[in-house]
């Protein structure tokens, strides 16, 4: 089964690269202050965690700063007890 | 609080941020009527300068026109300057209702409500028709004013890649446990200056059972055989339940805007849109000026077929020229430089050699896709045109951008 770093990291290229997109993504790519994903669309983030994990991320932990990276993301899981 | 040293620094220190980071707007007076050439000065107080102008959205050139000013002079000496009021108190004349009729009858809806702009359509009509039980899924590169509005509404929010449709496909399905689903996407993509797919968006909508929602207000007026927009231009006349746009572009250039579309959902803004409740009505010499722009625009598509031409000989140039532009079929060109940096060198070159265009770059467009957005208008005439596409290659050489690749500029220029 894949890590939870790699079904995010691979979530993250299918819904934020367009297909001309050339830019890599790594786990510790700066995915908001690097402008790969602006805070309007990190939405989708948000509910596919919650959905994948069945967990509920409140607003105020939905930070740019706690989705900023890969790595920050699974940070940000581990504090919902979310286990690979 | 008072207005002390300490406050008035925490302003200062933030506009020399932006100064430094070369992201600080500066504006530029046009000491003439809104035209295809006008007389600029830049920076305000210097010499006046004659120039093309490549970057209004005067796509029909009836800013200025003759009778489009008469027009408004006349409603100014038969219903006055102001209402003082609101629409619902008693700021409602006549020519509102025949404006909102006209509309109507253009776009193809079931009826419309004026707004005082596209932003205020924009910032209000989420709101007033979603729920918390409801989904707003919309294409990334939406305009600024529909992002406003979908934050001030509680439905939640999801996007899809841009005009991305089997992305889209994939978000109607996520959300079919949702009350209504609402496809959101410009008509026009004001920095792109490609169309939303909207015979596609509305195929999927059917299937999904989703609304559709475009924001036309780059396309209403010329894009279409007659100029009835994106809806029209892609075999979807009547097909869309909401449509937003704006007076103050093609179809006059003052200001004012509408939401036009199904009639219980123009009612819920006529009793929720806040920026229609709280905002004064649209004066009459701007309702006059539109209802005669509409007059001149169903008379004959003259106007609309002369920027299509000016659109066409202006892409094929540029592309000739081997600049890099963005495909499209609007009269919206971006001629892609990639570095912020070197969209205002470029810019401010061709300003030097009398032509009106301005460099966009992170965060309006994405890093690494700076630009130099330029717009035709049908009151170019073709030797505005020509002398314009000498000044972008006179100052392509310049820098050695002509015929290079994307990746060949980015390796002289960086991202």
């Amino acid at each position: 089964m894949a890590s939870i770093k790699d079904t995010v990291l691979q979530y993250v290229k299918n819904e934020y690269l367009e297909t001309d997109d050339d830019r890599e993504i790594t786990c510790d790519t700066p995915l908001i202050s690097g402008g790969i994903v602006d805070s309007f669309s990190m939405v989708s983030l948000k509910v596919f965690l919650e959905t994948k994990y069945n967990i509920q991320i409140p607003d105020a932990k939905a930070s740019p700063e706690a989705f900023d990276s890969v790595n920050n993301i699974v940070n940000l899981l581990k504090e919902f007890n979310v286990q690979e | 609080m008072a207005y002390n040293t300490d406050v008035r620094k925490v302003y200062s220190d933030q506009l020399e941020d932006l100064k430094s980071q070369g992201i600080f707007k500066e504006e530029r007076a046009i000491c003439a009527p809104q035209d295809s050439e006008i007389e600029v000065e830049f920076p305000i107080g210097s010499e006046k300068k004659k120039v093309i102008n490549m970057c209004a959205n005067n796509y029909l050139g009836l800013s200025s026109h003759p009778e489009v000013v008469k027009a408004a002079h006349d409603g100014l000496d038969v219903r006055g300057y102001g209402m003082s009021s609101v629409r619902f108190i008693c700021g409602t004349q006549d020519i509102h209702k025949e404006l909102e009729r006209k509309l109507t009858e253009f776009l193809g809806t079931e009826d419309t409500i004026l707004f005082p702009s596209c932003m205020d359509a924009n910032a209000g009509v989420f709101e007033a028709v979603l729920t918390d039980q409801d989904v707003m899924i919309a294409d990334r590169l939406v305009h600024a004013s529909i992002i406003d509005g979908m934050r001030l509404c509680k439905a939640q929010n999801d996007s899809f890649k841009h005009s991305d449709m089997a992305h889209l496909e994939e978000k109607l399905q996520l959300h079919q446990n949702k009350r209504l689903r609402m496809i959101i996407t410009d008509g026009a993509f004001s920095m792109d200056g490609d169309l939303a797919k909207l015979d596609k968006i509305v195929e999927l909508a059917e299937k999904y059972n989703a609304m559709v929602f475009i924001d036309d207000s780059h396309a209403s007026g010329y894009i279409g055989r007659t100029g009835r927009g994106t809806q029209e231009h892609c075999g979807v006349f009547g097909k869309i339940d909401i449509i937003t746009t704006t007076l103050g572009k093609a179809l006059g250039g003052a200001s004012g805007g509408c939401v036009s579309g199904r009639k219980e959902i123009v009612e819920m803004c006529r009793q929720k849109a806040r920026p229609y409740l709280f905002s004064n009505t649209v004066a009459p010499v701007i309702v006059e000026g539109a209802l005669r722009v509409l007059d001149i625009i169903s008379r004959s598509t003259e106007r609309r077929d002369k920027l299509e031409e000016n659109s066409k000989f202006w892409r094929k140039g540029l592309t000739d020229a081997g600049f890099i532009i963005k495909e499209g079929e609007t009269a919206i060109v971006p001629v892609m430089l990639f570095n912020a940096k070197l969209s205002q060198d470029v810019a401010r070159d061709l300003y030097a050699e009398g032509i009106y265009a301005v460099g966009f770059f992170f965060p309006v467009v994405p890093k690494g896709q700076a630009r130099i957005r330029t717009q035709l208008s049908a009151a170019h005439e073709r030797h505005h045109l020509e002398k314009a596409l000498a000044a972008f290659v006179k100052v392509g050489k310049k820098y050695d951008i002509l015929g290079k690749t994307k990746q060949e500029i980015i390796d002289k220029y960086g991202m």
